[in-house]
């Protein structure tokens, strides 16, 4: 499991002091399906990327706010992590991205009809942003946008 | 910041009418971020899924996870993840 205490002794001092900024949903939008008849989302925070797109890009001050559209056909073998943060362990993530991006999981299921097909693309971002300002006027309501437009009936989204 | 960050996301989408969830691997902070529906999961921070070249464990805990969107609340939804 982990735990604060489990992080440097800097990261932990940092974190301990950070202004957490809050969620800005007001309510909750409503599942009106069985889970086999639903098409969903990924959204990760593993810096996940195409091997032909950019890196995530660690020099960012206060963090890279960027996003990498990953079609759904992808290979997910091929992905790449360009994740630095010395927080994580991305040995596991090397291994197999399912552990942080389960588009594997979802053609399992979706073959076994527990759920329906996954949507045409899914979205990630590097998730260590410690000053989310543009993520909170830009990229962050773009990706919302566009999910807006392909109508999934649910995200699930995931950090490292 | 990884779990801050998937709570500001998951705010833009839910508010724009796609139900979400997201799986937290720090507590402490997604009691502060508030995301709507979150399932904490007991992994080390980089192995939110649980364990890789393991279908079986990843599969229960995405289903655990979308086992949430049945939920609806006003307030945000914090469950904590059981492995069997």
């Amino acid at each position: 499991m982990a735990e604060l205490d489990d992080l440097s002794f800097a990261d932990r001092s940092f974190m301990k002091l950070y202004r957490y900024r809050p969620s800005s949903w007001k309510a909750m939008a409503r599942l009106a399906k069985p889970l086999a008849e639903t098409r969903g989302a990924l959204i990760t925070t593993a810096a996940l990327h195409l091997p032909e797109q950019a890196p995530f890009d660690e020099a960012i001050r206060g963090g890279d706010w960027s996003f990498r559209e990953i079609p759904d056909a992808v290979e997910v073998k091929s992905l790449r992590c360009s994740h630095k943060s010395r927080s994580f362990d991305r040995s596991g993530i090397e291994r197999d991205a399912n552990l942080a991006f389960p588009l594997d999981r979802l053609r399992d299921l979706a073959a076994r009809r527990v759920l329906g097909p996954p949507n045409h693309r899914h979205f990630s971002f590097m998730g260590s942003i410690t000053a989310p300002a543009r993520l909170l006027v830009e990229s962050g309501p773009d990706v919302a946008r566009r999910l807006k437009e392909d109508r999934p009936d649910w995200v699930l989204l995931t950090p490292v | 910041m990884c779990n801050q960050t998937v709570g500001l996301i998951q705010g833009f989408v839910e508010s724009a009418g796609i139900p979400t969830v997201s799986l937290a691997l720090l507590k402490e902070v997604a009691v502060r971020v508030r995301p709507p529906r979150t399932l904490w999961v007991p992994f080390p921070m980089g192995y939110p899924l649980g364990e890789p070249d393991r279908p079986e464990i990843q599969e229960r805990v995405l289903l655990a996870a979308l086992d949430l969107l049945r939920l609806h609340s006003s307030s945000p939804i914090l469950e904590d993840y059981r492995p069997a």
